[in-house]
């Protein structure tokens, strides 16, 4: 028997699908702000701050970065409510996207940190910069510049692990391609199409990223 | 009504994380496998072959590995075939390892001087005996980090075999939970073993990178 494919039966669904292709996108945008702003704090903690804080620090990287992102899910939707913080569904799949990023950016963002010469930021302080004005001006700046790449992979990488918060019932595209493929019984057909939207999505932040590079860091 | 102790608890996810080690390896393996003959296809300077591997590395690095894990899992049974969600998982699981350690591996690859290349020409080596004797044994030095790191990826992705109902140490703490309604104690000691495992994979990868620098 040869299985025809009936995308035709996905049409009437069009609006669920396109709303949870809205909620990833925006999952992923603002948990890539936030994710880099912990991630930014984190690397600046580990390699200026005091030693038991970057103890803190390196102990939630590893932590994070050595189990996978649907029990920290899990952990956080399941567990936290069990000691007193209950969560709605949407809050904990910012909260654990946020999370997640924000371990693998400060890893990052670390090494751009220490690829930065000592010499320009005993320049820094030499030209009576302030600790904030060289760690803003002198180092974060540079050490953007050279982890760009990395970071925009991992935005990426992020952006596809997101599929998973669709197992706490976040309405994401997973979450519509499920809902849809228990309507019409139609499973190769949704799950196909919500890949091809995945795979589309990833290639347009790729490209999107990279221009927006171009922009920034236009110097070189 | 049944109940659980602490260590019915630990002792139950600790048989079940036997399944997360079994998928992992193969997965492991036979993706490493794969990503050896995709690696071959990449590099051979062929035309067809090389778009095919980077059609397919596009493909599999761009979806997400939930996706791959349902579009097996009711992608074979169209063919009428019964699919157990352990066909499907480790299907999916070896065809995703594939295309990241082909990735990696070409890097590997690439970094090689072109002199070695034209050397190993010019002393009469066809490809396969010029990657298998010249240009394999120095950029799998290079390799060891990031495979090594990269089979903690795998480890963590096996994980997301739960959702299609493959039982392994995910599975395991979402079926005890609801048995015991833990969740906090659960979900912590499934992260505690991930975490076991995991570490000393990252720890090494750490620890053969920094080797490497300091040889160079």
């Amino acid at each position: 028997m040869i299985y025809k494919l009936q995308f035709g039966e996905l049409l009437p669904y069009w609006d669920v699908l396109l709303q949870g292709l809205i909620f990833t996108i925006v999952l992923t945008v603002v948990s890539t702000f936030a994710g880099i702003a912990v991630g930014t704090a984190g690397a600046s903690v580990r390699t200026f701050g005091p030693k038991w804080l970057g103890g803190v620090v390196a102990a939630y990287v590893e932590l994070v970065r050595n189990t996978p992102f649907i029990v920290q899910l899990f952990f956080i939707f399941f567990g936290l409510p069990a000691a007193g913080v209950k969560l709605s569904e949407t809050t904990a799949a910012f909260l654990a996207m946020t999370i997640n990023l924000g371990a693998y950016s400060t890893e990052i963002i670390r090494a751009g940190i220490e690829a930065v010469p000592k010499g320009h930021i005993e320049a820094g302080v030499s030209l009576a910069m302030t600790k904030w004005e060289v760690l803003r001006h002198i180092i974060l700046k540079q050490a953007f510049q050279k982890i760009y790449p990395a970071l925009s992979s991992q935005i990426i990488i992020v952006m596809l692990g997101s599929a998973v918060v669709s197992q706490i019932s976040a309405q994401d595209l997973t979450y519509a391609a499920n809902f849809v493929a228990s309507r019409n019984f139609r499973n190769f057909e949704v799950y196909l199409f919500a890949a091809l939207a995945y795979l589309l999505l990833a290639m347009l932040t790729r490209s999107l990223l990279r221009g927006l590079g171009r922009i920034l860091f236009k110097a070189k | 009504m049944l109940q659980f102790s602490f260590w019915d608890i630990l002792s139950n996810l600790l048989i079940a994380t036997q399944w997360t080690i079994v998928l992992s390896l193969i997965a492991f393996v036979c993706g490493g496998i794969v990503g050896l003959i995709l690696l071959f296809m990449r590099t051979s300077q062929i035309a067809p072959l090389e778009w095919f591997t980077k059609i397919y590395i596009e493909l599999f690095q761009g979806t997400p590995l939930l996706m791959q894990l349902f579009l097996f899992f009711f992608g074979i049974a169209l063919f009428d075939v019964e699919v157990s969600p352990w066909m499907a998982a480790t299907m999916a699981l070896t065809f995703w390892t594939s295309a990241f350690l082909a990735e990696i591996w070409r890097g590997c690859v690439e970094s090689i001087p072109r002199g070695q290349w034209e050397a190993s020409s010019s002393l009469a080596l066809n490809y396969i005996e010029q990657m298998r004797y010249v240009i394999l044994p120095q950029a799998s030095r290079i390799a060891i980090a990031p495979t090594v790191g990269f089979s903690v990826q795998v480890v963590k992705g096996t994980a997301l075999a739960s959702i299609i109902g493959f039982v392994e140490l995910t599975k395991a703490g979402t079926m005890l939970n609801n048995a015991t309604f833990r969740p906090f104690v659960v979900y912590s000691l499934v992260a505690l073993i991930y975490f076991c495992l995991c570490f000393p994979l990252s720890w090494c990868a750490k620890k053969i990178e920094s080797r490497l620098n300091v040889a160079r």
